[in-house]
């Protein structure tokens, strides 16, 4: 048997349902791994050893008895650091909750723990998910497996670091941008944004709600699939959870057939600005589709062109509001200046020595795209840009089943290449901020290494609303024909992780 | 060009409650001003008679029963407050003293 931590979540749970291996050893695999490599990748800013142990062990005691909780039943995961765990502290990558334990667990992680899944920690991420490099986290930068002096994306650079290095089998993330999706691109793994809604946020600490959608982070597809199935359904604590269920998406990898797809490709996304070897690998999956059947059109979405700048008027704006909460009076930081100062002044000592660079940056335009005078002009009309790109992507879904864009217009950079420079940082997003804007599902999967770097990157498959399912059913399509190339996953190829 | 100024960024720093330095309200002008120019494009895309979408997937009226249910202690609520007393958060003087 090759080692454990190499085995995907998928086979990882059969074995486990067989007794052939138990929860707890599992577990205790990837406690030894990450305890070993985490120094080296930053994965984790948190370790969880003895309750994800407990965990695992009561995994094993209820399989004893006939129960089998969920389809990871026994499988341990890592949680992004911005969902709330009453059983770990919660920093969402910022100094200003330094040492916060929630008083409750968000929807998703009692989802974890109700379908046996031990949780082996909470993984770095940009402040308040703010980034795409986990950079501007205030506990410094997660390490890319395939380089450790490059990015591993952002915000969830945890999450993706820890799968790609095997430091953990699958990971929670969290999508308001690309979060998901880039980090997967420039590490080699698999990470969906679900359909806006289908998973809860409640226990999120919120970015921008009407973007921010958690997803699964894996190793393939299907891994993402059982996960997205564990933790999707309807929450009455989320107002906007969406009422009905999607459907199972390990379904949907399982009938993976091309037959009668017609995919698009957006001419908005597939011409200027992307890394030459990216646009190569590109063009090589819309090949290989071709030549199994699949009928691929050029669909034209013209507003795409404004949604980065839309995109950040709306987050910042959002994201202005969602974090006037942390103000030193609940929880969190307090920093009291000297003399007898006023609560306001508490909080904005408290809130300059707790926020970092970016979200300082990003929390005071947002201050100024919702101030009297300009809110129209930026906010209003980001808001009507908005509607113009859903209205693109009703028009490309009468003529397409899926669309598919690289991921990324690079693959991952240095760390430090841009972490001076916002705009540039902001563009990493640019294929990925349509989903977040217009609520529909979008994944991403490996497509190879890139001829001038040797470095992943990824394919994007992009799905109209509550179709998950047919995504999932596209993203099992490529890696299958992929896979028949590669002969093994393109995670094999990554150099294997030396302690310090 | 945009009109971030310093004075304007030291004016949303108070609004937004963010102390800022001189040499930082320097260094976010510059910063913001290029933002505020490169994102100002949102105006030439859109005209007056097309709808704002706030929300992704538009749902109206969503309610519960109004009926308590369990929710958090007066000591679970306060267990993680920087400064609490007798069941309340505490909290620096809200007005200036005359």
């Amino acid at each position: 048997m090759s080692e454990l931590v190499y085995r995907p979540a998928s086979e990882l749970v059969a074995l486990i349902a067989k007794k052939e291996v138990s929860s707890v050893e599992v577990t205790k695999a990837f406690f030894d791994r990450s305890e070993k490599l985490n120094p080296v990748t930053n994965s984790y800013l948190h370790l969880n050893r003895e309750l994800a142990l407990a965990a695992a062990n009561s995994a094993d005691e209820a399989l004893s008895r006939g129960e089998v909780s969920s389809p990871l039943h026994g499988v341990p995961i890592a949680v992004k650091d911005n969902l709330t765990t009453t059983d770990a502290p919660t920093t969402s990558g910022s100094k200003i909750l330094e040492g916060w334990v929630p008083q409750y667990d968000a929807t998703v992680v009692t989802k974890l723990r109700q379908g046996a899944m031990p949780i082996l920690g909470k993984t770095n991420l940009d402040e308040f998910a703010m980034g795409s490099s986990t950079e501007y986290s205030a506990f410094g930068p997660s390490k890319n497996p395939w380089d450790l002096d490059r990015i591993p994306g952002g915000s969830g650079g945890g999450s993706s670091s820890a799968v790609s290095g095997f430091l953990a089998p699958v990971a929670i993330g969290s999508d308001t941008g690309g979060s998901i999706r880039f980090p997967a691109a420039v590490t080699g793994s698999v990470g969906a944004k679900p359909t806006y809604g289908a998973v809860s946020r409640y226990g999120l600490i919120a970015l921008a709600s009407s973007l921010d959608q958690i997803g699964p982070v894996a190793n393939n597809v299907l891994d993402t699939a059982l996960l997205q199935d564990v933790i999707s359904g309807h929450d009455p604590m989320d107002s906007t959870s969406l009422p009905n269920s999607l459907g199972s998406m390990a379904q949907a990898v399982r009938q993976a057939d091309p037959k009668g797809l017609r995919v698009g490709v957006v001419k908005q996304l597939s011409s200027d600005g992307f890394q030459p070897g990216v646009k190569e690998l590109f063009d090589d999956t819309i090949a290989k589709l071709v030549a199994e059947g699949v009928e691929v059109v050029e669909v034209d979405c013209p507003s795409f062109e404004y949604a980065v700048a839309a995109y950040y008027l709306i987050l910042p704006a959002e994201a202005s509001s969602n974090l006037a909460k942390f103000d030193s009076v609940r929880f969190g930081l307090r920093v009291t200046p000297e003399g007898n100062p006023t609560i306001e002044r508490v909080m904005a000592a408290t809130r300059e020595a707790g926020f970092g660079p970016e979200v300082k940056r990003r929390i005071i335009l947002g201050t100024y795209a919702l101030s009297s005078g300009y809110y129209d002009a930026y906010y209003g009309s980001a808001q009507k840009v908005r509607t113009l790109i859903q209205q693109d992507l009703n028009r490309a879904f009468e003529k397409v089943d899926v669309l598919l864009t690289p991921t990324a217009p690079t693959t991952a950079f240095k760390i430090g290449e841009k972490v001076n420079d916002p705009l540039a940082m902001y563009l990493n997003d640019i294929a990925t901020i349509p989903a977040n804007l217009a609520g529909i599902p979008g994944m991403s999967v490996p497509n190879g290494l890139a001829r001038e770097d040797g470095l992943p990157s990824g394919v994007q498959i992009l799905a109209p609303q509550m179709q998950d399912a047919l995504m999932y059913r596209v993203g099992a399509i490529i890696e299958k024909l992929y896979l028949a190339q590669w002969g093994s996953p393109l995670l094999t190829k990554a150099p294997k992780l030396e302690a310090k | 060009m945009s009109e971030i100024t310093p004075d304007t960024v030291r004016h949303l720093a108070s609004l937004a409650r963010i102390l800022v330095t001189d040499a930082e309200v320097e260094k976010l002008a510059g910063e913001l001003a290029v933002i505020v120019d490169s994102v100002a494009k949102v105006n030439q895309a859109v005209s007056k008679d097309v709808v704002a979408t706030s929300h992704p997937i538009p749902m109206a009226n969503v309610f519960r029963e109004d009926v308590v249910r369990p929710s958090l202690s007066q000591s679970q609520a306060l267990s993680a407050a920087p400064d609490s007393a007798e069941g309340r958060f505490r909290v620096a003087a809200i007005l200036d003293e005359e």
